[in-house]
């Protein structure tokens, strides 16, 4: 996503940093020699969310907990939301710490700047897939201590030099003797340590990478595996409380108009609805239980005011978009010598005007929150004056949001982050619009209610924050051997970052989101000119897994592709000879053509495509062979897929993801789009009429992690940029028809959007 | 009104509107929260549980036609299959974000309980209503694939078992019943 390791500059400014970092108050304590055992799960491989009240046996730095019990629970700072953010920052300490897998726990981390900033960014939150590359020595070094306290604890213990002491799977072990002790045993003895050993814990020695046996190696079973099979894995939509209340907020149904007038007189009547309020972004409907606030919902009755709103429908905003990339007095983004001349001398011309629709992230489990406004005897018997439960995945500025609207402090917001079912980006809002509506939704009620406000899928697909619309008209030349001598391309677009909390990324007025994959390409593309078209209008968008990549490595892979079949060029050569000074992006174009060949010859009635994209760090190249299905949309039976993520510290979670983001990007690519109709009002609202992939539509995947050394960088949203141009690809291969508008159920215009497989359980 | 359920082989009295979807019963009122909310219309699958067997979006279901009923959530299914197919779920690492693997979990286990030998075709038409957004199909293929492949080895000890002892009957094998309803 948009956390680009290299922006440097992006930070809170400084007043909302002081703030957010609440310099004293939210500081929890982790040092609490000696308290007595760890609290027994309830849920295995997850321990119970909420702030950490150092109720362990050592806890020596703020991610790292180690109880009587034996259990080695890892406070992680990334908020999971299946990209295996436990299972990764487990591993890390595990590896160096020596530990036992099946000793490890993970829960998620308080909200707390200070504490679990992300070290790219200044802010708790995470995005960009930069979880793990930020926390990857961190969270070693966080294990390496607590190795250190126990071989020190136990050579104290045994009266021998520590040099005495090793540690492997969890056991510690006298050298040359017999005596064993588990690190439950010798934690209460280590906690004693901590402080005489501050200056070592600060810098502890690490592993030589070669001496690794967790890290790239295991298959290990993820740590939150067996709570989401069987049902315990709490999110925040599990969360109960006592008289707690359940919200659902009317919100308009064209993007961006506002609350004129309502009765509630009929929502009133429902059994169980006891209040209703006006809120910034609607008209709240507060019930004993969630199906009288459904009820009472349905029955309001609501005036809303367009005249901030999209009132266009999806073509007219189409024409605004293509008009601006026709122009040509665009932000000039990029440009290398003399394009205009290099036209005059072509041979050959490619023109093609690209269109990408909106997008809806759409996560299992739609926004929701847990939220409570304690009362003035709790605050003075110690609880914070509020207490967040949520899939936050922007905790400094969501805390920090809540307590603006809440008029309190973010030191007095205690944000509890819970398991998101899913995000894509939704739960990563500028401006935490949703945690602003739970706040208020809260503050419209007596203090001490708790209040669970929900999100239906139609409150979600409907909800705006989309992938926004994008147009791109692209003009390219090629000389009489097929080698590109020339490219002119201009995007239009609507930037959600200017104006945003966002803004300090915009440097010289390009927002980097929005040019990502284009602004600069692995290829030795000779007159390259990129300018930028901003849109204003009022269709609230927001980051898509891969976010800018998502469009522009599209249009340049299927352009190039096009080029090379047009000069009779081998795709996967064409590339390579174009490729200059980055072997790792030649290695995985290498690898997949390698694993895509060992699968035999492509089968009759079919065609294969690829696409290569450096995403977030991250190298993919994917080859997807296709047929043309009944519906008349590309059939897509195998995906090979090609990963350098540097070190890959949990190889199946790579696999996982490489997966995940292949089925993700595809169902958007087949049949995905938000469409407005005549007056501006979004024409899907839940997934019978906005599609998701399903089982039967999923192709086979073959993934190949290619090992180059380097260190690790993230695999969340990496794998979904290449798909859409290598199938789009390979069915102009297939059919001779070049699809420029997404989803394909709008490009291929005999395309039927209904699944040929009816549902049957 | 007041309404009798049987859920997970317990009697549970709610009070409750009649029209209220099963989903929020179980939720709301007996606080079984492996069954998840995903879209209300019977499209996602995240909420399926079993009645009487058979699996079933509890998102559509008003209460009041339930009674009687046998309700399985993913917190009471038990059986041999569905431990088979948890276990897979775990060996194979299928969760992602995890929200709709309870549906997952419940859809495959019906899966396994009507046809122990399922074909791909089998697999996509028991499994086309549960959505995944982390798109975990491959792995939910696999899984299913596993389990059913340990179950028939367990099946297959138990009837040499059986068989030694002379118990084998050759009426309750359902090893070749083809259709899912």
């Amino acid at each position: 996503m948009i956390f680009n390791q290299n922006e440097k500059s992006l930070s809170l400014n400084r007043r909302q940093f002081l703030q957010a970092s609440g310099a004293a108050g939210l500081l929890i304590s982790f040092s609490a020699p000696g308290i007595g055992a760890e609290k027994k799960d309830k849920i295995p491989g997850l321990t119970q969310s909420g702030p950490v009240m150092g109720n362990a046996a050592l806890a020596p730095n703020a991610f790292v907990r180690v109880g009587e019990d034996n259990l080695v629970t890892v406070i992680v700072k990334h908020i999971e939301i299946g990209q295996g953010a436990y299972t990764a920052m487990a591993s890390l300490v595990a590896e160096e710490l020596d530990a036992n897998w099946a000793q490890m726990r993970a829960e998620a981390a308080p909200a707390n700047t200070e504490l679990y900033a992300n070290l790219s960014m200044q802010a708790q939150a995470v995005g960009g897939s930069s979880g793990l590359s930020n926390s990857y020595e961190q969270l070693r070094k966080a294990g390496a201590g607590v190795r250190l306290l126990m071989v020190a604890a136990a050579a104290e213990a045994w009266d021998v030099p520590a040099s005495k002491v090793t540690v492997a799977r969890g056991l510690i072990r006298e050298v040359g003797g017999d005596r064993t002790a588990t690190f439950g045993e010798m934690a209460n003895r280590a906690a004693l340590l901590v402080d005489s050993k501050k200056a070592e814990l600060a810098d502890p020695p690490l592993k030589d990478p070669d001496d690794f046996v967790i890290i790239g190696k295991e298959k290990l079973t993820r740590i939150d595996s067996e709570a989401k099979t069987n049902g315990t894995a709490e999110f925040t939509l599990d969360k109960y409380m006592p008289d707690m209340l359940t919200v659902v907020v009317a919100h308009p149904p064209k993007i961006g108009a506002k609350l004129q007038s309502y009765s509630a007189r009929e929502a009133k009547r429902v059994p169980g609805v006891v209040a209703v309020h006006a809120v910034s972004s609607g008209v709240a409907v507060y019930g004993t239980n969630t199906y009288a606030a459904l009820t009472g919902r349905r029955k309001l009755d609501i005036k809303w005011n367009d005249n901030d709103a999209e009132t266009q429908s999806t073509e007219q905003i189409y024409q605004n978009h293509l008009d601006k990339a026709n122009r040509a007095d665009g932000i000039s983004v990029t440009k290398t010598g003399d394009v205009n001349r290099a036209f005059e001398q072509s041979e050959t011309m490619t023109e093609h005007v690209f269109r990408f629709p909106y997008l809806a992230h759409a996560p299992m489990e739609p926004l929701d929150a847990v939220i409570i406004r304690n009362t003035p005897a709790d605050v003075r018997m110690g609880k914070p004056t509020v207490q967040v439960w949520m899939g936050s995945q922007l905790q400094t500025f969501d805390q920090q949001m809540i307590a603006e609207t809440l008029d309190t402090e973010p030191a007095q917001v205690e944000l509890n982050t819970m398991l998101g079912g899913g995000t894509f980006g939704r739960r990563a809002q500028p401006g935490s619009v949703f945690a602003v509506e739970a706040a208020e939704v809260a503050k419209a009620m007596p203090v001490g209610t708790p209040i669970k406000l929900m999100w239906t899928r139609e409150d979600d697909i409907q909800g705006g924050y989309y992938r926004p619309l994008a147009v791109h008209v692209v003009k390219a030349s090629q000389d009489k051997a097929g080698e590109i001598t020339g490219w002119q391309h201009t995007l239009a677009i609507r930037s959600f970052i200017r104006g945003s909390m966002f803004d300090m990324m915009i440097q010289n007025d390009i927002d980097p989101t929005t040019v990502e994959g284009i602004k600069e390409t692995p290829y030795d593309i000779k007159n390259y000119d990129l300018s930028l078209q901003y849109i204003e209008n009022p269709v609230t968008g927001l980051w898509w897994r891969s976010v800018g990549h998502t469009h522009t490595n599209h249009v340049l892979e299927v352009m190039l592709d096009t080029m090379f079949e047009k000069a009779n060029l081998d795709p996967i050569q064409a590339r390579l000879d174009l490729i200059k000074d980055s072997p790792r992006d030649a290695a995985v174009l290498k690898e997949v053509n390698r694993i895509a060949e060992a699968s035999g010859e492509v089968p009759e009635g079919r065609a294969r495509g690829v696409a290569l994209a450096k995403s977030f760090g991250t190298y993919v190249a994917q080859i997807a062979e296709v047929s043309k299905g009944a519906d008349g949309l590309p059939k897509v039976h195998k995906v090979w897929c090609a990963v350098d993520c540097g070190l890959a510290v949990n190889p199946d979670v790579v696999h996982a993801q490489m997966e995940g983001g292949i089925g993700f990007g595809l169902g958007a690519v087949l049949y995905d789009e938000i469409t407005f109709d005549d007056q501006g009002n979004v024409e899907q609202s839940n997934f019978d009429t906005y599609r998701s992939i399903r089982i039967n539509e999923m192709p086979e995947i073959e993934v190949a992690i290619v090992n180059s050394g380097n260190s690790p960088t993230g695999v969340g949203e990496p794998s979904v940029p290449p798909i859409g141009p290598a199938v789009t690809n390979a069915w102009r291969r297939l059919t001779g028809q070049m699809v420029t508008t997404l989803p394909f159920t709008k490009g291929v215009p005999e395309a039927q959007s209904v699944s040929d497989i009816e549902e049957t359980a | 009104m007041a309404i009798t359920l049987t859920v997970n082989g317990e009697i549970k009295r709610v009070n409750a509107d009649g029209d209220t979807p099963l989903l929020w019963v179980l939720r709301d009122e007996l606080r079984l929260t492996g069954t998840k909310y995903g879209c209300g219309v019977a499209q996602c699958g995240a909420c399926t549980v079993q009645i009487n067997g058979n699996a079933v979006r509890s998102c559509i279901m008003p209460v009041k036609t339930l009674e009687g009923k046998k309700i399985t959530t993913i917190e009471g299914l038990d059986d041999s299959v569905a431990e088979a197919v948890k276990a897979a779920w775990v060996d194979i690492n299928v969760p992602q974000c995890g929200y709709c693997q309870s549906g997952q979990v419940v859809s495959a286990t019906t899966l396994l309980q009507k046809i122990e030998n399922p074909s791909e075709k089998d697999i996509d038409l028991g499994m086309t209503g549960n959505i995944c957004r982390c798109a975990t199909y491959p792995r939910i293929k696999s899984a299913i694939q596993q389990a059913a492949t340990e179950l028939n080895q367990k099946r297959q000890e138990e009837q040499q078992r059986d068989v030694a002892f002379g118990t084998y009957d050759p009426q309750s094998d359902t090893s070749s019943l083809e259709s899912l309803s």
